[in-house]
């Protein structure tokens, strides 16, 4: 198990640094996403299961949407270059 | 060899720190509400962690008998109280930059707060505050936003 925690750590903490890093701002949603699917493992692995379900309904999937639609309204959707 | 633990907190606290990092350094709005995002699951997977150690077992009661070593379930269903609630505030954070791209059409949070002086010292009748230790203005940033966003 704990390798599993390992790679999803590793993945997680990545994935949450190229969020702030990354110049294209749906590339940073895409990895904003990928966060929360990697908390929804880890939640998994601390024995919270519906904890796990709903991060990866509502964190990955609602909040994705919502970043998604405000990006698109404020014309941040494709970047400029 | 490390233990699932130490690995798993160092977990939490590395998107802590990274959502802070994203809070303070970062200039532009939308990077900002990035930051809270990072932060909050930062904290949920903290609070989940406080009553975990290892070898213990799902909260689930199956077949009337409850499991000896199990996890405490109260955290767990805080925990899902937080996650539905931080949508919320992306939601009251995202509306609100929308806003003030109407309002100002920019998002860049040092032009903003330059809108925000001007217009409470024009409303309030007075000229812009200049005190020796007030902050240097922040001269290439009208400039240089104006054509990006």
């Amino acid at each position: 198990m704990e390798w599993l925690a390992l790679v999803i750590v590793i993945v997680t903490l990545t994935s949450a640094v190229a969020v702030l890093l990354l110049k294209d701002f749906l590339a940073a949603l895409a990895a904003f996403s990928v966060v929360s699917l990697g908390m929804s493992v880890l939640f998994v692995i601390v024995r919270a299961p519906d904890v796990a379900m709903t991060e990866a309904a509502i964190g990955a999937g609602l909040s994705s949407l919502l970043f998604a639609l405000a990006l698109r309204r404020l014309g941040l959707w494709r970047s400029k270059d | 060899m490390m233990d699932t633990g130490l690995i798993l907190h160092t977990g939490a606290f590395g998107l802590i720190v990274i959502g802070i990092a994203g809070i303070v350094l970062s200039s532009h709005l939308i990077r900002i509400i990035f930051g809270i995002a990072l932060l909050e699951a930062g904290a949920n997977l903290l609070l989940l962690l406080a009553t975990w150690h290892e070898g213990t077992s799902a909260p689930i009661i199956v077949d009337g008998h409850i499991p000896a070593v199990m996890a405490d379930p109260v955290p767990q269903a805080l925990v899902l109280t937080a996650i539905v609630i931080g949508v919320g505030i992306l939601a009251l954070a995202l509306s609100l930059a929308l806003r003030i791209q109407q309002a100002w059409g920019t998002l860049d949070i040092r032009e903003i707060r330059q809108r925000m002086e001007e217009e409470i010292a024009d409303t309030a009748g007075v000229d812009l505050p200049s005190s020796p230790h007030a902050p240097k203005p922040f001269p290439p940033v009208a400039a240089k936003q104006e054509g990006r966003s």
